[in-house]
């Protein structure tokens, strides 16, 4: 059954974007040395929504040396006020978060019902729970009283770039480092405007600087001398480099990258929650979550029936204007990502599985991809094996546990896992044998703050998140 | 107290306080005194009379005077009156253990975040109001302004502390247990449920503060007798809870004697622990003799420094430890 729904547009008088964005060093807003701009366009529209400075390696060396000359008072001050600046921040983020969503949703091309209610309350959160441990280090477990590292360089991803900003920023201001941060090249502005939020709290200056830029900008910040630790979330590929890039060095490197989790139906779960799952873990942002549940690993017994239902779902999702408060998949993020998904689907197919979409009208502007799903998917198969970042899911089916085991963990991945069945001694002896940092039992995606989140094998190493998340961040 | 000593207090002392909450941001808080000493008979404006506070129990979020109709008289450390105090009973005991129980249930169920989200909101509201707490300090414990207001300020962060304990303690006190078989086994600390609390007699704003946040930040639910003889702060602090997102129940203040109103929580069967620290010497005993009845956790007096880091002791204190044992296999 399809409804008929009336447009529902969030305002974006709202957020009020600047024309031009310099780079954000030791407390205020300056030019970059060579003046090259950069335009960060709405993905949803293609319209340009600002230019932003693309930070050469001058740049980043001047962020980098305030976040140095910032750390010794950072470091030495209790940390209960410490604690008390991160506080303010997460209120501050709480009070303007409708503005930060829709800003968000205009530069990202996600959903604003994601942006208002997943994206900026979880942002609070972080900074809310880390406040809490920065004047509680002695009992976090890292012996009496814990060391920061010193200046972190922090390299983000464009599919939740606030949050991943409050992942990377909240845990190592907390501990005590000070922090260079570069968002992505697609999604510069939330990070500049967190610049403000930081200026309204009254942060000392340096403690955080925002450098924006591609990825030579990246490099930049990677090879620089005067960084003590590298965090950086993305793809494997880079993380790779980045990881050649400080080998034989004393700088700490935390990597969050990519995934290719199997979502695992059993023949006795709840079907429509499941499905529910299913949906939730391939469609939400796109699919552009690097823990996404992009291959779908269903009980033979029940695939007919799963399948059947999980298309009757998939065509009631409503793709289009992200700004819309009824759509529940927005824009893909850039032409380059869309050109990546498209290129892979066509793969898929050629490989020989089978394909379908719902009936969905895309807009006419901006970068779309219909909520996709591949059957008769082998392990072989592209889509089966490397990371799609975007809407498409890969079925395929198995028939014993043992056997969803071995399909689930052959991977180079191991990032995060579903289960799906009703048998709680079923779902832990799953848990006990997937090779993944993350695994969700009848639920999926779901996140929070006091919750480790972090890959096995080339997802990466290092945890965000919880107590365990501190551990990036201290000389331990 | 004569009628005479009662006239002198008037102005330097609850004037005083008044004018702390004022608009005196200054925060000396004497705009009071000083119209009433030096200008009194040199002008022809008549000086303004300033409005008193009725001091109030707070029992499950509300304000009610004690059922007993009794009062008692307050005073600073110079032996003049600040103002009359309810003296609880142990009707009032009673009552405020009903509405402690009745918030437990929403209140221990609420998520972590939600309540270090309001017990923040406590640290927000009591700084806008910290010149009154000052100024009210100062009058309890016969502090200068200034050290009053240090105490005011450690108060205000001591909130902040436990507020951000919320969703941590279970971090630091729980455990996956490596058990040697086929089970999934999780140890976490779950709140006792009510907790009675003598608040301490020697600090009566910063102790007590550090005594009513660690059992309710896990989710416990108090019933709270303020210092005996320096109730004022405590019984505004019931203001503060009001206005702060705290249902009503979570934190019930009373004032009063220990020796009246601690028997009948020592010794009540739907208390499940008791925080001394208001309690000395036999006394004390006494009351842990008693609340053996029905096996309350028993926090003892320990001439605890108020102003110390305090540690997460406080709330391990009010704490159960619940283990789950589920098998694994297929």
């Amino acid at each position: 059954m399809a409804f008929e729904y009336a447009p529902a547009p969030q305002s974006r008088a709202i957020v009020d974007i600047a024309p031009s964005y310099g780079l954000f060093i030791d407390g205020e807003f300056v030019e970059g040395t060579s003046g090259e701009l950069r335009k960060t366009i709405s993905p949803a529209s293609e319209e340009v929504l600002a230019e932003y400075t693309q930070a050469g390696a001058e740049d980043v060396d001047r962020a980098v040396r305030a976040a140095r000359r910032a750390f010794p008072a950072w470091s030495a001050l209790p940390g209960a006020e410490r604690a008390k600046y991160l506080f303010r921040i997460a209120r501050i983020v709480q009070e303007r978060s409708r503005e930060l969503a829709v800003l968000e949703t205009l530069d990202n091309g996600k959903p604003i019902r994601e942006t208002r209610d997943f994206d900026l309350p979880t942002v609070a959160a972080h900074f809310f729970y880390y406040a809490g441990w920065a004047d509680k280090l002695p009992y976090a477990g890292f012996g009496p009283d814990p060391r920061p590292l010193g200046v972190a360089g922090q390299i983000i991803p464009w599919n939740f770039p606030l949050m991943m900003l409050a992942w990377k920023i909240a845990p190592a201001l907390a501990t005590g480092n000070t922090v260079v941060l570069k968002p992505a090249e697609t999604t510069p502005l939330s990070a500049l405007f967190f610049a403000d939020v930081c200026r309204q709290a009254g942060l000392p200056r340096g403690v955080v600087n925002i450098v924006t830029g591609d990825g030579a900008t990246g490099r930049a910040l990677v090879e620089h001398p005067d960084i003590n630790k590298i965090a950086f979330t993305g793809s494997t590929a880079v993380g790779k480099g980045i990881a050649r890039a400080v080998a034989g060095t004393d700088r700490r490197l935390s990597l969050e990258l990519g995934g290719k989790a199997a979502n695992v139906v059993f023949d006795d779960a709840p079907i429509d929650q499941a499905v529910e799952g299913i949906v939730t873990g391939i469609f939400f942002n796109q699919g552009h979550v690097c823990c996404a549940g992009s291959r779908l690993l269903v009980q033979e017994s029940v695939a007919e029936e799963v399948l059947e239902s999980l298309k009757r779902r998939m065509a009631t999702l409503r793709v289009g204007d992200p700004l819309d408060k009824n759509t529940d998949i927005g824009a893909i993020n850039s032409a380059e990502q869309l050109a990546r998904i498209r290129a892979l689907a066509d793969t898929g197919e050629a490989e020989g599985a089978e394909r379908w979409s719902p009936a969905c009208e895309l807009p006419g502007s901006g970068f779309w991809f219909a909520p996709t799903l591949f059957t008769g998917v082998t392990q072989a198969h592209r889509i089966a094996r490397e990371e799609i970042f975007g809407p498409v899911l890969s079925v395929l089916t198995f028939r014993t546990p043992a056997e969803a085991v071995e399909k689930a963990n052959n991977t180079p991945y191991g990032l995060s896992a579903g289960v799906w069945t009703e048998k709680g001694s079923r779902i832990l002896w799953m848990a006990d044998r997937l090779r993944a940092g993350v695994v969700w039992a009848n639920t999926f995606n779901r996140f929070d703050p006091s919750s480790p989140f972090g890959g096995y094998k080339e997802s990466g190493y290092g945890r965000e998140g919880g107590r365990h998340g501190l551990e990036a961040y201290l000389d331990v | 107290m004569s009628e005479k000593s009662r006239k002198g207090a008037r102005t330097s002392s609850r004037d005083r306080a008044a004018g702390g909450n004022g608009g005196d941001r200054a925060g000396t808080g004497r705009t009071g005194r000083t119209s009433s000493d030096d200008k009194a008979g040199k002008t022809a404006v008549p000086e303004r009379v300033s409005v008193f506070k009725t001091y109030k129990l707070f029992i499950g979020g509300k304000f009610p005077r004690s059922e007993s109709g009794r009062v008692y008289e307050v005073t600073d450390s110079k032996g003049t009156w600040l103002a009359n105090a309810p003296l609880g009973s142990r009707k009032d005991a009673r009552d405020a253990v009903v509405a402690a129980r009745k918030a437990f249930p929403g209140w221990s169920g609420a998520t972590a975040y939600n309540r270090g989200q309001i017990l923040y909101r406590v640290a927000e509201m009591l700084q806008g109001r910290a010149d009154q707490f000052a100024a009210e300090v100062a009058d309890a414990e016969g502090l200068s302004r200034a050290k009053a207001a240090a105490v005011v300020d450690a108060a205000v962060d001591r909130w902040v502390w436990y507020a951000g304990w919320s969703d941590k303690v279970a971090q630091v006190a729980g455990s996956a247990n490596p058990v040697a078989g086929p089970y999934f086994n999780l140890s976490v600390p779950e709140p006792t449920g009510v907790v009675a609390v003598l608040a301490p007699q020697d600090s009566s704003f910063l102790g007590l503060v550090s005594v009513v946040a660690p059992v309710v930040v896990t989710g416990n639910t108090a019933v709270v007798l303020a210092a005996e003889s320096a109730p004022l702060p405590a019984l505004s602090l019931a203001e503060v809870l009001a206005t702060s997102d705290l249902p009503g129940g979570v934190v019930n203040v009373l004032s009063g004697r220990v020796a009246e109103v601690g028997p009948p929580l020592a010794g009540h069967q739907d208390v499940n622990a008791i925080d001394l620290a208001g309690a000395a010497g036999q006394r004390a005993a006494e009351l842990e003799a008693a609340a053996a009845e029905n096996l309350k956790r028993v926090l003892r007096p320990a001439g605890t420094d108020w102003t110390a880091d305090p540690g997460p002791d406080r709330m391990l204190a009010f704490l159960e430890t619940k283990t789950v044992w589920h098998p694994i296999g297929v």
